[in-house]
C-alpha cells in the first residue's frame, strides 16, 4: 500500500516537520490577522464613506484574487519590482495575513453591526458609561460571535498553506512528494500511503480546532 | 404630594421634523401617568428624552428639583434614577437572568455582589421567576423577559419608572402577566410614566391620562373623564379606533 516508505529513515519525522512549518506559518498569520482584523473591522464601521469604500475594495480584491496569485505576486513580483528580497516564509506570512485580515475584519464588522442599538441604549438607561457598556455588554457579545468564526478561519488557513510549496517552502505536502520521488523505484505505490498519511495529518491538526469551534458555538448561541 | 418630574417647554427635533413641540407637564410622587396617542406622535421620544437617551433642542427637565443634563456626553447621574423598560426585548443575551439583574448595581452603584444577588432573588420571586435565575434570556418567553426587564430596572431603585409599550411585542396571552406586575407596582405607590395601547389597562392603572398628538399634549385628565367624556374631537376620534362597532 506504500505505507512502508514512511518508516524508512527519518521520513515520518520529515513529514511532521513539514506539518510543523505549515502550522507555524498559519499561526503567525492568524495572530497578525486577528490584531489587524479587529482594527480594520472597527474602521469598517466608521461613518466616513471614503474609508468604507477603500476597505470594501480591499475585501473584494482579497476575495477575488486566488491566494496563489498573491503568493507569486509578493514572492516573485515584489522582489523584482522593488528590489527587496523577501524569504519565501515571510512572503507566505504576508500573503496569508493580507487575506486573513480582510476576512477577520469582515467578521468583526458583521459582529459589531449585528448588535442591536437597544443593547447600547438599555445599558445607558441602567447608568453604565460608554466604556462600561463596551467592556461588559458589547465586547463579550462580539467575542462570543467571533471566536467560533475565527477558529474556522484558522483551519481554512492551515489547509491553504499547502500552496506555499509553490514558492519553494518545504511544507508537509512537499515533503510527501519528495519522499514519493525518492522511492519511485523501490515502492511504486508510495503515493497512496504518503498522501493518505498527509491527509490524516491535516485532519489531526484541524479536527480538534473544528471541534472546539463547534463546542463554543453551541455553548454561546443566543 | 410633591412634584418629582417636571418637564418645561420641551422641544425635540430631528433635523426639520419637530417631534415634541413645547411640551410641559409634571408628575407627582407616587403618581401613575399614562400617555396615549397615535403611532409616531412622539411618545417613545418623550420617554427617551426624560431618560437622557436623546438630546433636546429646547426646554428643561427636572428630577426632584435637579435639572437633568440631556447632552449625551455629560450625564450627571440623574438619568439612572429613572428606570426604563423598552418595547423590544433588551436583556443582555450573554448573561443569565441573575447576571442581567446584578450587573448594573454592582458596576454602577458599586454594591456588594452578595447583597445585590439576595435582592435580585427576592424581586424575581415576586414576579414568579425565581426558578429562571440561571437561565439565559433566549430560554424565556416574551412575557417572562419583560418581567425580568422590569425587575432589572427596579433593582436600580429608580425614583421613576418609564415603561414604553412594554407589551406591544408580546403574544396576546402573555400581556396579562406583565400588566399584572405593573399594576402591583402602581398599588405600591411607584411613580410611573407609562406609554401603552392597552386602553383597559390604562384606565385601570392611571391616576392621570395624557393624550399626545402632533408633538403636543392635546388633552389630559383623570381616566374616568378622559375615557367617558373626552373634551376634544381628536381624542374622541382616537379612542374610537379602539372600539369595534358592527356597522
Ligand atoms: N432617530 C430618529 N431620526 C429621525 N426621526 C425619528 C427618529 N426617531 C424617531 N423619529 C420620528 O419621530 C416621530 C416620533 O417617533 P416615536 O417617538 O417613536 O413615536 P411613537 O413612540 O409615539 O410611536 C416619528 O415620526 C419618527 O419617525
Ligand atoms: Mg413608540
Amino acid at each position: 500500500m506504500g505505507f512502508e516508505v514512511l518508516f524508512k529513515g527519518n521520513n515520518f519525522i520529515r513529514l511532521l516537520g513539514g506539518l510543523g512549518l505549515s502550522l507555524k506559518i498559519s499561526l503567525l498569520s492568524v495572530i497578525i490577522s486577528i490584531v489587524l482584523g479587529i482594527l480594520v473591522g472597527l474602521l469598517m464601521t466608521a461613518k466616513n464613506s471614503y474609508v468604507k469604500l477603500l476597505l470594501r475594495t480591499y475585501l473584494e480584491i482579497v476575495r477575488i484574487m486566488p491566494q496563489m496569485v498573491l503568493l507569486f505576486l509578493v514572492y516573485f513580483g515584489v522582489a523584482r519590482a522593488m528590489g527587496v528580497h523577501l524569504s519565501a516564509e515571510v512572503s507566505a506570512v504576508i500573503v496569508f495575513s493580507f487575506w486573513g485580515t480582510a476576512e477577520m475584519a469582515d467578521l468583526v464588522r458583521g459582529a459589531l453591526t449585528g448588535i442591536p442599538a437597544i443593547q447600547y441604549e438599555s445599558s445607558r438607561a441602567l447608568g453604565l458609561t460608554m466604556v462600561q457598556t463596551y467592556r461588559y455588554v458589547i465586547l463579550p457579545q462580539i467575542v462570543r460571535r467571533m471566536i467560533p468564526l475565527s477558529i474556522n478561519l484558522i483551519t481554512r488557513m492551515i489547509k491553504t498553506t499547502s500552496l506555499v510549496m509553490m514558492i519553494g517552502i518545504v511544507e508537509v505536502l512537499k515533503v510527501g512528494q519528495q519522499i514519493i520521488e525518492a522511492n519511485r523505484k523501490a515502492s511504486p505505490n508510495a503515493a497512496f500511503g504518503v498522501f493518505a498519511t498527509v491527509l490524516l495529518l491535516y485532519f489531526l491538526a484541524c479536527w480538534p480546532i473544528s471541534c472546539l469551534a463547534r463546542y463554543l458555538e453551541k455553548k454561546w448561541e443566543n | 404630594m410633591s412634584e418629582i418630574v417636571s418637564v418645561k417647554n420641551l422641544c425635540k427635533r430631528y433635523d426639520e421634523l419637530t417631534v415634541l413641540d413645547n411640551i410641559s407637564f409634571s408628575v407627582q410622587k407616587g403618581e401613575v401617568v399614562v400617555i396615549v396617542g397615535p403611532s409616531g406622535c412622539g411618545k417613545s421620544t418623550l420617554l427617551r428624552c426624560l431618560n437622557g437617551l436623546e438630546e433636546i433642542q429646547d426646554g428643561r427637565i427636572f428630577l426632584d428639583g435637579e435639572k437633568i443634563e440631556t447632552n449625551r456626553n455629560k450625564t450627571n447621574g440623574l438619568c439612572e434614577r429613572m428606570g426604563m423598560v423598552f418595547q423590544s426585548y433588551d436583556l443582555f443575551p450573554h448573561k443569565t437572568i441573575l447576571q442581567n439583574l446584578t450587573l448594573a448595581p454592582i458596576i454602577v452603584k458599586k454594591r456588594k455582589r452578595k447583597e445585590v444577588e439576595e435582592e435580585a432573588l427576592a424581586l424575581l420571586e415576586r414576579v414568579g421567576l425565581s426558578s429562571k435565575k440561571d437561565s439565559y434570556p433566549r430560554q424565556l418567553s416574551g412575557g417572562q423577559k419583560q418581567r425580568v426587564a422590569i425587575v432589572r430596572a427596579l433593582i436600580m431603585h429608580p425614583e421613576v419608572l418609564l415603561l414604553d409599550e412594554i407589551t406591544a411585542a408580546l403574544d396576546p396571552e402573555m400581556v396579562r402577566e406583565v400588566l399584572d406586575v405593573v399594576l402591583n407596582l402602581a398599588r405600591e405607590g411607584r411613580t410611573m410614566l407609562i406609554v401603552t395601547h392597552e386602553m383597559q389597562f390604562a384606565r385601570a392603572v392611571a391616576d392621570r391620562m395624557l393624550f399626545l398628538e402632533g408633538g403636543k399634549i392635546v388633552e389630559e385628565g383623570e381616566p374616568e373623564e378622559f375615557f367617558e367624556h373626552p373634551k376634544t374631537e381628536r381624542l374622541r376620534q382616537f379612542l374610537q379606533t379602539f372600539t369595534y362597532i358592527k356597522e
